[in-house]
């Protein structure tokens, strides 16, 4: 076979742009059946109440108002999680947060809908509210998932990884911080919506904006009752996902309810309101972190504690608790290391994944105090990153297996492009720089429920006419994994991604994918697709050698033709290699998988964090800061990545810049703020997000450390790209103007308050003061890795 | 509820329709026109998603009720290939990169076009106060500025 690449790798636009610049493109609410009615949700006013009745007759009795339901139609509980199953679509004798749905209508129109809802009288008995933290810690509050009083402590963890007692005796110097990362939510384009329509053979079909059709699939299954065969869910595009769809919602299983129900198709397109009351985004998270550092700057222990106010249900918060103290070994060689954690539950909207799940906080905390660690060892921020930088093919203490490693290159690049080490510390007042690093998974080691399945499964399919069609329950977010695909098979057989027809996210159609969550796509679908295009591959190269009497490694598949190697024009095109290869051994279609290695480590917790690789990144933020007002204006990003190879560079640095994007907005703008239960601003005037106006140019740096176990040697970038920029901005501020904000989003008025702090002869810092007392028991200790070595 | 017979010309072409007088041009142009290249975003004229052109200037359409715009020109994206060419924007849009997800993209673009169609050669700070009102949640936003910029050049 040749060697170079056909299409890896070149900036080429997406297989499906040109559908998108026209407007072409069919998102779930763009889709119709005749005779499809409207479906509305009734929330909850209440924070926390119970519900003493709900009289729906005068909405039933309205005129086009189809169909009324109430918790009790859906009584069964889902979760995303087998182990938290603590969710009902329509709420059950109790609401928890406002927001929380409570009934829903199915009606001829929009605004029949509306009326039919205003009639719906629900009595509430209202409840003490738990609304934060420290109330979520409080004994004396109402238990939100339970009878009685008590602490809302969702779930603890302490683990222990080598000896950190002994990692803090040898240390010369020891810092504890403590930081706060308000909680944010994803805010995608388009908000959550799903069609329904249950037909007469008794099918119920869903077409949802859902990242993960196939544990929407199995959850439809369990709350609906029916089996899974005369289910089919279709993820359509999705207008952004970052996370917020990742989940089965209330919404899809009213619907199909509403369908059922009334035979008739049913569309549920969530409110901009809605959408902030469904949330799952980001945990709001306080963090206290001690760190032991020898005097070349070396880490010689870790002790970090996490508090998550995970709002009122589960979704992934046990997930999100663990990784708020997993992926702090995957960047820095951290010899001993302690994590504590616990989320409480709250009668606000549910936390859970959002881009860089659980990772973003820690961070954020960790990259702030190693520059500390830096001034106090009179060191740069460069140099204390470098002496502690894990190294490729290594283990950490908490058992992750770390393979290609380009985290040194990336320090160096944006070091580099941004004359860091000249400029840092020596800019006028008011102007700064700052650096930071991160890690993150190419797909979680472990799907969601156990199963010793693969996690990806891909077919390819080709016709007498050379048509090649790929099947993959891949789910394309925006992210661009339907090209990601295209490009990998096309790259195999030597064609244009262009030419291929996709067939993606449709639980009929699709072998199974996982989903979009955990940046799992491009490592996992990739490797199956590569797979199964090599099989194909394979048995058309093997027809073509036949025919041609030439040795099979001697043929090549390139520019649509099969040929021998130095005579590109002596071979058949593909089409005619297509029907050799169908003559010969019968149909050419093929399947290929992916499962990830078996990485778990000997504790219990040890499922989140593990994956087959890690991407690297490292950021220089620069900033312009005002004295007076405390206007933080970011002026120019440098953000080099690992991705391991890079399958598309135009769609790399797309992630790139979507994901420094998104960062910026969660280290100046955002923040899911409340007022008692109350969400101060369910809009986007409210809740603001940074438009064309505060985005600086970006330079995007793709460094390729070649996976060894990657499709083409490929690892993530959705999601690893925002994990530095937000330290790295808050870096640059203490640069700019010698204040630690240690709480994000760093707003005006908290720089203005630490500046004058300064002025009085204070610190300059503005953040928490400290954290709450709270037992986590003693933790559970883990032997680290065999063969690890403490640097 | 009163309703009104409009006419609407509607990429080049007249539509009669039948609508009561609190529906948004939004509604009419997905509901009852099935054009569903224009996006709902918010409804309350937060995020730009609906942009449409009316009479060659970007408008919400979630913000305009159907019989203000009675007899005016309106482009959507539908009407923005002319004969089946695309426009130098859609064009540069899928060659740089600049929709990732897509949602944004037909408003942003008719958006571009209304700045291309009365600067020649917008500067980036030209761009950026153009689209200052359209909310992209993927991109970032710089791909968007470089493909307009590519468009303007691919209109000299």
């Amino acid at each position: 076979m040749g060697t170079g690449h056909n299409v890896l790798g070149r900036a080429l636009p997406r297989v499906d742009s040109m559908e998108q610049v026209t407007g072409a493109t069919r998102f779930a609410d763009d889709l119709t059946l005749p005779g499809t009615l409207v479906g509305r949700q009734l929330l909850s006013t209440h924070p926390h109440a119970l519900i003493v009745g709900i009289d729906t007759s005068r909405a039933e009795a309205l005129d086009g108002v189809r169909a009324v339901i109430t918790g009790s139609d859906l009584p069964i509980t889902y979760g995303i999680l087998p182990v938290s199953q603590d969710e009902n679509a329509l709420a059950v004798d109790r609401v928890r947060y406002v927001g929380d749905p409570v009934a829903a209508v199915a009606a001829d129109n929009a605004e029949i809908a509306e009326r039919a809802l205003s009639l719906i009288e629900v009595d509430y008995e209202p409840l003490a509210e738990v609304v934060d933290l420290e109330q979520g810690l409080s004994e004396d509050r109402p238990l939100i998932h339970g009878e009685g009083s008590g602490r809302n402590v969702h779930r603890s963890v302490a683990l222990e990884f080598g000896d950190v007692d002994e990692g803090f005796g040898v240390a010369d110097h020891i810092r504890e911080d403590v930081f706060h990362y308000s909680g944010n939510t994803h805010a995608a384009l388009e908000t959550h919506c799903v069609l329904a329509s249950y037909d007469a053979s008794g099918k119920l079909t869903l077409w949802s904006s859902t990242q993960v059709p196939h544990y929407l699939h199995r959850s439809l299954e369990r709350v609906l009752e029916l089996p899974a065969g005369r289910i089919r869910v279709v993820a359509t595009p999705n207008g952004g996902g970052f996370g917020g769809k990742t989940e089965p919602f209330s919404h899809e299983f009213v619907a199909a309810k509403l369908s059922i129900l009334t035979g008739r198709p049913v569309r549920i397109n969530l409110s901009r309101e809605e959408v902030f009351y469904a949330h799952r985004g980001r945990h709001p998270v306080l963090m206290w972190v001690r760190t032991g550092f020898a005097s070349d700057g070396r880490i010689t222990a870790m002790h970090f504690r996490s508090f998550l106010d995970g709002g009122a249900y589960s979704s992934y918060g046990i997930v999100s608790l663990y990784y708020t103290g997993a992926l702090q070994t995957t960047t820095y060689q951290i010899p001993n290391y302690r994590f504590e954690g616990v989320r409480v539950f709250t009668n606000k909207p549910a936390c859970g994944p959002k881009r860089g799940h659980g990772t973003p906080q820690p961070r954020f905390a960790v990259e702030c105090q190693l520059d500390r660690a830096a001034e106090d060892l009179d060191m740069d921020p460069v140099g204390i990153r470098l002496v502690n930088a894990v190294e490729p093919d290594s283990s950490t203490v908490n058992h992750l297996r770390i393979t290609s490693c380009g985290l040194r290159d990336c320090i160096a690049k944006v070091a580099g492009a941004s004359d860091f080490t000249a400029r840092h510390g020596r800019l006028p007042h008011g102007q700064g720089l700052g650096l930071a690093v991160g890690a993150y998974m190419s797909g979680a080691g472990l799907p969601i429920y156990w199963n010793d399945m693969p996690q990806s499964e891909v077919q390819v399919k080709v016709d007498r006419g050379g048509g090649v069609t790929v099947y993959s329950m891949a789910t394309d977010v925006g992210q661009g994994s339907t090209t990601m695909l295209a490009t990998v098979v096309a790259e195999m057989l030597g064609l244009q991604p262009s030419d291929l027809a996709m067939v993606t996210a449709d639980t009929d159609l699709t072998p199974v994918d996982l989903g979009s969550y955990s940046s799992r796509v491009t490592f996992m679908a990739g490797n199956a697709a590569v797979e199964a295009a090599g099989k194909v591959r394979d048995r058309v190269v093997r027809a073509v050698a036949e025919k041609l009497e030439a040795n099979p490694s001697d043929l090549v598949l390139a520019d649509g033709r099969v040929s021998v190697a130095g005579d590109p024009a002596a071979g058949p095109d593909w089409s005619e290699a297509v029907r050799m290869a169908i003559a010969t051994e019968g149909p050419l279609i093929e399947s290929g998988s992916y499962r990830a290695p078996e990485l778990a480590g000997p504790y219990k917790g040890s499922g989140v964090g593990i994956s087959p690789a890690y991407s690297y990144s490292a950021c220089v933020a620069q900033v312009r800061c005002d004295a007076d007002t405390g206007m933080v204006v970011v002026e120019r990003v440098w953000l080099a990545h690992d991705v391991g190879r890079a399958i598309n560079s135009l769609l790399v640095e797309g992630q790139i810049e979507g994901g420094v994007y998104m960062g910026l907005g969660e280290a100046l703008l955002e923040e899911q703020a409340f007022r008692g239960g109350l969400h101060r601003g369910p809009s986007l005037l409210d809740y603001k997000i940074p438009t064309i106006l505060e985005m600086p140019p970006v330079e995007s740096i793709i460094v390729e450390s070649v996976d060894p176990e990657g499709p083409f040697g490929a690892k993530e970038v959705g999601q690893g790209p925002l994990l530095p920029v937000v330290p790295a901005v808050a870096n640059a501020v203490h640069d700019a103007l010698g204040v630690y904000i240690d709480e994000v989003p760093i707003t005006p008025d908290r720089v203005v308050a630490a500046l004058r702090d300064l002025a009085r002869g204070g610190s300059g810092r503005f953040g928490p003061e400290s954290v709450p007392d709270f037992d986590f028991g003693t933790p559970v200790r883990v032997e680290p890795p065999e063969g690890f070595v403490a640097p | 509820m009163t309703e009104q017979v409009l006419s609407l010309q509607v990429n080049g072409v007249e539509h009669r329709i039948l609508t009561a007088d609190h529906r948004t041009l939004l509604e009419v142009l997905r509901e009852d026109m099935a054009m569903v290249g224009t996006k709902h975003g918010c409804d309350l004229g937060e995020c730009g998603a609906c942009t449409v052109l009316l009479d060659g200037r970007p408008v919400l359409a979630c913000l305009v009720l159907a019989v203000q715009v009675a007899g005016r020109t309106i482009t959507t994206i539908e009407g923005m290939a002319e004969d089946g060419i695309p426009h130098p924007l859609q064009t540069a849009f899928s060659e740089k990169g600049a929709a990732q997800c897509g949602y944004c993209t037909p408003a942003m673009l008719l958006t571009a076009r209304a700045l291309l169609d009365e600067v020649q050669a917008p500067g980036p700070d030209d761009i950026r106060q153009a689209l200052a009102g359209n909310l992209c949640r993927c991109t970032g936003y710089n791909k968007i500025i470089e493909a307009v910029e590519a468009a303007a050049g691919a209109q000299d």
